[in-house]
């Protein structure tokens, strides 16, 4: 890394530090599981469905009756 | 290189589609030999700090060493052994999450996402509390068997039960049993699962009312979490839909100021009064609550709760790896202590085999673990063979956190930990007399030499710096850690002053867990329950979920069940810790016994017996640990470790109208006779299933064998048509595949869980 300029070297610096700031944030988002509804979407638009997708709020309240249905546990 | 090259097999399902799989040879590199060398070395080191050298200052720091050596060791070969000659994961096949993608439940989803989702659903507060309880044995022994276990046992069936279910579109671990075993031992398992389940949510909610009980500064910001989680449900779903970071921040925010405000509530003389609750009361308190949180909607409590207590788990337990590394305590406790040999400890009764076994459950074997990795996990993973990363990698991740909770329980001060973990029926429950109970004990420090005399004026001391009026007799392993972290923490943060934030932080967030643990174990146990009922002729109205009246009389059973044995457990003069707890631990290792089972017995209809030693051996060592307990707890003529011989000895007593010590009327000897007895009657229908599912997968091995084979209940092929690593890092090989779908302008997964390759 020695041969790149001070100037270059900021630069990188402060895209890396966004860049591990999104990452840190997808990871986030993921792992609590609030990406569910960009991940519906996505996968509504690549399956190519006619039906209209579901808003986001339809959406939560559609995940939170499906919970109801099918309980998951959590562990002691 | 290039003969490396050479060997690597890029695997397509579809001429057109870039390849679905990646077959690497695992021969080790020159580099990665070294590489796995000095681990190996480094952990040899940390071994033979704490279990040879030992001495009067052993550094916490050799648990970390030793611990993550093994855990790497044991991750590169014995879960590659277990692949190569058994599981045989194959990428070109679909998984569940793949094959059934509905953008909802099923959804295929990043390698490294799903590894903290699971670790998030498998850890809870069960790692935390065994340890701490088994630390009366000393450190050694507890430590020995969280890790050992884990790479032979616990993340063995982990891995291997999760990899079945992916095989069967991701099957709950009852239906495997059903499919695998047939009707009989099918139905002795899901009535095992259901029993256990019951005892384990009763247990957990004695372990919270030990912390909670006479202090006011715990009970309110416990409660708090309730209106907290109310205003997360309905902002999530009114005001802003989906903004589920967003709203955990606030909820956390909310929390921690929760737990300051607590102090305030403890020093007010009013709310300070209305804030304290007795163990009864409290057992009460958390019954309506556990039947009012599984009646009410998923929305309004369960599922933003879940979110804060993901936020949390996951917070704390990196909060407490960075404290233990930048404190590096020193340990207290000496290697192996004079109860492991003579049961008469006074966390719990019993010798060191088998009840250290049964008392550390998750951490090293947790046999509840089977159903998540059975079910949630297979219909989110990308890849047949990830489930060694996310089964076996998860496992050994709780382990870490079980040695973490090893450290901070034998780092504090020892009289500290027996006053804290002795019933108060033991230790009498003032300063005074407890001290005077701890210099009868004989305790020595970690170089043998004998401790100085216990002073009360340290036990009161103790007590107020963290917040308390007494923390004599607070048994159940949380109030220890909570203590035990605070040490830790205050010497990174806060100084310590800050020490009774951090302990009642960790009362907090372990009350968390075990909250969102009963809300969602009770409504998971009310669907089998309902389930198993529907079978029952006339009863067929309770399949249908949506039916509230039959919800709610199931409920109604099922939180009666665990509320039963709540509140016997409170109520118990000998403390319900220490006579409910090793019933916990029998009950979390049956269902262990039950999981190795259902797994043994594919492998053997799979033909491959030379390997069958693999699920087998920590089968029967699972099976002579939680029989042996279970004979014990039945047939011992000890009193203190025989449920029967304990009741033969208060009824005897009652009968002649004696009164024994520690009970003090004649109403506390007929609660000692009527709670052994049924203790005694659990451990009796607990053995009996698990020796039928035992004895039914016997039955189907002999078939297995005989015949060379027998069908088993995997689903058909269906060809995979995406791409993704097998481990957390992807390999040059896989990276190359990941070019080649870039040039072919396809995506390997969906756009969405893919993201910094």
């Amino acid at each position: 890394m020695s041969d790149v300029s001070p100037e270059l070297n900021s630069v990188s610096l402060a895209a890396r530090i966004t860049r591990a700031a999104k990452v840190a944030r997808w990871y986030a988002r993921g792992v609590v599981g609030a990406d569910a509804y960009d991940r519906y979407l996505e996968h509504h638009t690549r399956t190519g469905c006619d039906v209209a997708p579901m808003t986001e709020r339809e959406f939560w309240r559609d995940k939170t009756d499906r919970q109801e249905r099918n309980p998951t546990s959590r562990c002691c | 290189m290039q003969e490396v090259d050479s060997e690597v097999r890029k695997l397509k399902t579809d001429p057109d589609l870039p390849p679905v799989a990646v077959e690497e040879p695992h021969r080790m590199t020159g580099p990665s030999k070294l590489t796995f060398a000095i681990i190996g070395v480094l952990g040899a080191v940390g071994w033979f700090m704490i279990a040879i050298v030992r001495g009067e200052n052993v550094n916490a720091m050799w648990f970390v060493f030793a611990a993550v050596c093994s855990y790497i060791i044991g991750f590169r070969f014995y879960s590659r052994l277990i692949e190569y000659n058994i599981l045989k994961p194959r990428d070109t096949r679909a998984t569940p999450a793949e094959k059934f993608e509905n953008g909802k439940d099923f959804m295929p989803t990043d390698r490294r996402v799903l590894y903290g989702h699971h670790f998030a659903a498998i850890a809870g507060a069960g790692p935390l509390v065994g340890p701490v309880l088994a630390a009366q044995m000393g450190y050694l022994p507890g430590t020995i068997w969280i890790i050992v276990g884990v790479i032979f046992a616990g993340a063995v069936q982990d891995y291997m039960v999760m990899h079945l279910s992916i095989r069967r579109n991701g099957r709950s671990l009852g239906q495997m049993a059903r499919d695998e075993l047939g009707p009989i031992g099918g139905w002795a398992a899901i009535l095992g699962v259901l029993s256990i389940m019951v005892i384990l949510l009763a247990v957990l909610c004695i372990v919270v009312i030990n912390a909670l009980a006479e202090s006011p500064w715990g009970v309110f910001s416990v409660a708090m979490t309730i209106p907290i989680a109310i205003f997360m449900g309905i902002y999530l779903r009114y005001i802003r839909p989906g903004k589920v970071s967003e709203v955990s921040l606030i909820g956390v925010a909310l929390l921690l100021f929760a737990i300051v405000a607590g102090r305030w509530v403890a020093e007010h003389p009013t709310l300070h009064s209305v804030f304290t609750l007795s163990k009864p009361a409290l057992a009460w308190w958390i019954i309506a609550y556990g039947f009012m949180a599984s009646v009410l909607p998923v929305w309004l409590l369960l599922a933003p709760r879940d979110y804060l207590s993901t936020f949390m788990k996951v917070g704390t337990i990196v909060l407490l790896a960075l404290g233990i590394i930048a404190v590096r305590p020193t340990v207290q406790m000496p290697a192996i202590t004079e109860f492991a040999s003579n049961g008469k400890g006074p966390a719990f009764a019993g010798s060191l085999f088998p009840f250290l076994f049964i008392t550390i459950a998750c951490g090293a074997l947790s046999g509840f673990h089977a159903l998540i990795s059975s079910g949630t996990t297979p219909k989110l993973i990308e890849k047949e063979s990830q489930a060694r990363m996310m089964g076996y990698g998860g496992m050994l991740m709780e382990s870490f956190v079980a040695v973490m909770a090893m450290v901070a329980a034998v780092s504090i001060d020892q009289h500290l930990y027996f006053a804290m973990n002795s019933p108060v029926g033991a230790n009498g429950g003032t300063p005074e007399k407890a001290a005077a109970y701890l210099n009868s004990l004989g305790l020595v420090t970690p170089g043998g030499t004998p401790l100085p005399p216990a002073d009360p004026a340290m036990l009161a001391q103790a007590a107020k710096d963290v917040g308390e009026a007494s923390i004599i007799g607070r048994t159940g392993g949380a109030p220890t850690l909570a203590v035990g972290m605070s040490e830790i923490m205050h010497g990174v943060f806060g100084g310590p002053a800050w020490k009774s934030f951090w302990y009642h932080f960790a009362i907090m967030f372990e009350a968390l867990f075990i909250l969102t643990t009963v809300d969602a174990g009770t409504r998971v146990a009310r669907f089998m329950f309902s389930d198993a009922l529907s079978n029952v002729r006339g009863l067929s109205r309770f399949k249908d979920p949506s039916w509230t009246v039959g919800a709610w009389i199931s409920t109604f059973i099922v939180v009666g069940g665990w509320g039963s044995i709540l509140v016997m457990g409170v109520n118990d003069p000998l403390g319900g810790i220490n006579t409910l707890y090793p019933l916990f631990g029998i009950a979390n290792q049956l269902l262990a016994a039950i999981a190795l089972t259902v797994v043994f017995s594919v492998i053997m209809k799979q033909g491959l017996f030379k390997w069958a030693w693999v699920p087998a051996l920590p089968l029967v060592w699972d099976l002579a640990v939680t029989l042996t307990a279970s004979y014990q707890k039945i047939f011992s003529s000890v009193p203190a470790i025989g449920y029967w011989a304990q009741r033969d000895r208060y009824a005897t007593a009652l009968a002649k109208g004696e009164v024994l010590a520690p009970a003090k009327n004649t109403q506390q000897m007929e609660q000692v006779v009527f709670n052994s007895t049924v203790q005694g009657v659990l451990s009796i229908v607990f053995a009996g299933l698990v020796l039928v599912v035992v004895a039914v997968a016997a039955w189907v091995a002999v078939r297995a064998v005989k015949a060379g084979g027998l069908p088993t209940t995997e689903e058909p092929d269906t060809p995979s048509r995406i791409f993704a690593p097998k481990s957390f890092l992807a390999t040059e090989a896989e990276k190359e595949v990941f070019e080649e779908w870039k040039a072919a302008g396809k995506m390997p997964v969906s756009v969405g869980t893919h993201h910094h390759e």
